[in-house]
């Protein structure tokens, strides 16, 4: 940039700098930080915490961490990595069938799962979760068939599934907007006493958006039961975090006034202890957390993108290393807790999942089209039913001359 | 000459603007080491530089009130909403700032910003990709809005938008941005708020714009084969209209067909009816007859082909016209 700033500071420096003044004083002079019983490891102690939970290092060795212990049983632990693999092929197959012409587009999961499968774990029943459009592994958590996602991608609708009923909002593919509603929504289990809170999901290039900012804002000033799970994953389309922030993203959550913290999001089990514990301190009326799970899109930003142009291959390798299913994997093998027989079968139930998803794409029938008109109101306006008996007429009109031919 | 698509024809009219004019910056997202999601701003920032095309953070709003402040300097900014669907963040700005500013300052302050918007369905995309928001943006006092609908157009419109001193909406018909055609940089090109005649015919006008106007000649054509003679105006410019073009050919056939993708309640479509029918009533032989879009929210793309407009929907209107 032409040397219009006073300094040439590079961005680590300028983040460096940002960080000292943080940790003298992270919330200012008077500013007495949210909630009684503050989440243990987020902003409040800045100095002694490291700066990213993790339970897992990259090889699978377990490590502890001081205030996110988690104690799960071998089933439980298999269960975590069934859900992995499952969910990454459900992308992969999703992907393929993009590339044969099946779906529209498709926004690839890959890389992300353990953030996603730990946060989407985390959940109760009562508590509701707002997705964007890549959360497949937080739907698969709530029972959401992914058939209802695939048709949304192959063009059939927006979405199959009752957001109501499943507690899983529709995807929202305008950058942020349904940070809002989950405060929203928060705010509406404050007041009908609601026993869940809510789990809103955004990315690093959201954070720019007025939407989230706002966000951040009402859910402070209201105490909203509320988390706020942003996955970064280093890029929006081809701009990387450099683009978006000066300072870890965790750290914005303490000008707003709440609890930030970042963790590995490529280690499910430290993302489902920090998730776990900022949903419950949102449950008990502790107000809202900034959970920024730090992760890497392994793959296009969608299928209509080409990675090339604006990446290197070598941060990819860099980031496989720190595979989140290969993590868990090696942890349950390494500790005795999973064997061979185990993987065989979830390979099994994976080539199933992928077949019956195949079947069920390519049989998809494409919707009526005089659907388009439902649902448009509440109540269907005069004028609208008297365009979509035209719409009718004209189409029979068609399938007349077809008989007729 | 040399045969040029749609997309690329932008970005040489781009590149053109940037050298002719240093203040010339150019923002949005992944405009930079991308070129953009459609490559329109395909290897500017690697010739430009990092200031001059700007890969900004992710929130339109931000962009449209930024481009402001960078306009009040004097700079000349050219903005890309990546999709129509996601003008919306930057709505407040366009509608209460930038379109306003000039009146406000009493023409003290320039807002010379382009705002550049692929718009229009037909690409098997997901939601809020394929809107056609232009109606909300011409009934706004201070703004213009054009569209232009083949790759000369393109590349002359979007160096005329740039150098002009209003801010105007520069709708770019995203389906045809890989439409080829001839283009030579030497020519003179026509006035930026003209509409044109793009096929001569004797019964029925029809009038489109953006990506539509390849739709309205392939009706034209269509149409011919079954010995009806359909005139075709491309309007290019959207507001202000240009409406002296249109009148001449609507007094001659006296029959009218207006074509766009929006939907047609409050459309383009409605103003160019009722000032067809304010200037030319005693010329018409039937009402002016709108084909648009359905007025229910832009369907899933496996419905898109009914919603939008095509050549079939045309000629019926076309057939409804001359059966009046
Ligand atoms: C308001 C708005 N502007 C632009 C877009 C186009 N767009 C889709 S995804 C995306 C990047 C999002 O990045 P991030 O928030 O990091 O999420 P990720 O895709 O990485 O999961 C952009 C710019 C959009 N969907 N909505
Ligand atoms: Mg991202």
């Amino acid at each position: 940039m032409g040397g219009r700033r006073a300094e040439e500071t590079t961005l680590s420096e300028v983040s460096e700098l940002a960080e000292q003044e943080f940790e003298a004083n992270p919330f200012g002079p008077h500013h007495d930080p949210v909630g009684s019983d503050p989440i243990k490891g987020a902003e409040q102690n800045p100095t002694d915490q490291p700066e990213l939970v993790q339970l897992l290092t990259p090889e699978g060795e377990r490590v502890e961490h001081p205030d996110y212990a988690i104690d799960l049983s071998a089933e439980e632990l298999q269960a975590l990595y069934r859900d992995l693999a499952l969910v990454r092929r459900i992308d992969v197959e999703a992907t393929a069938l993009q590339r044969q012409g099946e779906l529209g587009i498709w926004a690839s999961l890959l890389g992300q799962e353990a953030a996603q499968i730990g946060a989407g774990r985390a959940l109760q029943p009562d508590d509701m979760a707002f997705p964007t459009y890549r959360e497949h592994g937080v739907a698969w958590c709530r029972g959401i068939d992914p058939m209802s996602i695939i048709g949304l991608f192959r063009g059939v609708d927006s979405g199959a599934w009752d957001p109501i009923e499943t507690k899983f909002n529709l995807y929202t593919i305008v950058i942020g907007a349904q940070t809002l509603h989950a405060v929203g929504y928060a705010m509406g289990m404050q007041r009908d006493g609601g026993q869940g809170a809510c789990l809103a999901f955004f990315g690093d290039g959201a954070t720019s958006q007025g939407d989230v900012n706002e966000a951040f804002i009402f859910a402070a000033v209201f105490d909203a039961p509320v988390v706020f799970f942003c996955q970064n994953n280093q890029y929006a389309i081809s701009e990387p975090i450099e683009k978006q922030t000066r300072i870890p993203l965790y750290r914005r959550a303490s000008g707003f006034g709440f609890p930030g913290i970042r963790v590995d999001g490529n280690d499910v089990l430290a993302v489902l202890a920090v998730t776990r514990r900022a949903m419950e301190a949102a449950r008990s009326g502790q107000g809202p957390t900034l959970i920024e799970a730090y992760t890497y899109r392994m793959g296009a930003h969608t299928t209509s993108d080409d990675p090339s142009r604006y990446r290197l291959a070598s941060e990819m390798e860099a980031w496989k290393l720190k595979d989140p299913n290969e993590r868990l994997k090696a942890y349950l093998v390494r500790s005795g807790q999973a064997d061979a027989a185990f993987f065989e079968a979830i390979e099994a139930e994976s080539d199933e999942l992928a077949a019956r998803i195949r079947k069920a794409t390519v049989e998809m029938p494409d919707p009526e089209p005089a659907s388009m008109f439902d649902n448009t109101y509440a109540e269907i306006t005069p004028e609208l039913a008297e365009q979509r008996d035209t719409f009718l007429a004209y189409q029979a009109g068609f399938s007349d001359e077809a008989s007729h031919a | 000459m040399n045969t040029v698509t749609l997309g690329k024809a932008l970005n040489m009219g781009l590149r053109k603007a940037m050298e002719d004019d240093p203040k010339v910056l150019l923002m949005g997202e992944d405009i930079g080491k991308l070129g953009g999601v459609f490559r329109i701003t395909d290897g500017l920032q690697k010739d430009f530089g990092e200031d001059r095309v700007i890969d900004t953070p992710l929130a339109e709003s931000g962009i449209l009130g930024t481009a402001v402040g960078l306009a009040m300097r004097g700079f000349r900014p050219v903005v890309e909403i990546q999709f129509d669907g996601f003008v919306y963040p930057a709505y407040d700005q366009i509608v209460c700032q930038v379109a306003k500013l000039h009146a406000r300052s009493r023409g003290r302050l320039p807002m010379s910003i382009v705002i550049r918007i692929p718009f229009g369905g037909g690409i098997g995309a997901v939601e809020h990709h394929s809107e056609s928001p232009e109606a909300y943006f011409a009934h706004t006092a201070g703004l213009k809005v054009v569209a232009c609908s083949n790759p000369v157009d393109a590349y002359w419109m979007i160096q005329q938008a740039i150098a002009h001193p209003d801010p105007i909406v520069f709708f770019e018909p995203k389906r045809r941005y890989w439409e080829k055609a001839e283009l030579d940089p030497d020519a003179t090109p026509e006035p930026l708020f003209a509409s044109r005649l793009v096929r001569e015919g004797s019964q029925v006008t029809v009038l489109a714009y953006g990506p539509m106007v390849k739709t309205a000649l392939q009706a034209a054509s269509a149409a011919e084969e079954e010995g009806i003679s359909v005139e075709v105006l491309d309007l290019r410019t959207v507001s202000p209209l240009d409406m002296g073009p249109v009148l001449d050919s609507v007094r001659r056939t006296g029959r009218c067909v207006v074509v766009h993708e929006a939907p047609s309640n409050l459309g383009l479509g409605a103003e160019l009816s009722a000032r067809i029918t304010e200037a030319c009533f005693y010329d018409l032989e039937a009402p002016v007859l709108r084909v648009g879009g359905y007025d229910t929210p832009y369907p899933p793309s496996k419905l898109e082909e009914d919603y939008l407009p095509d050549l079939d929907r045309v000629l019926e209107a076309v057939d409804r016209s001359l059966a009046f």
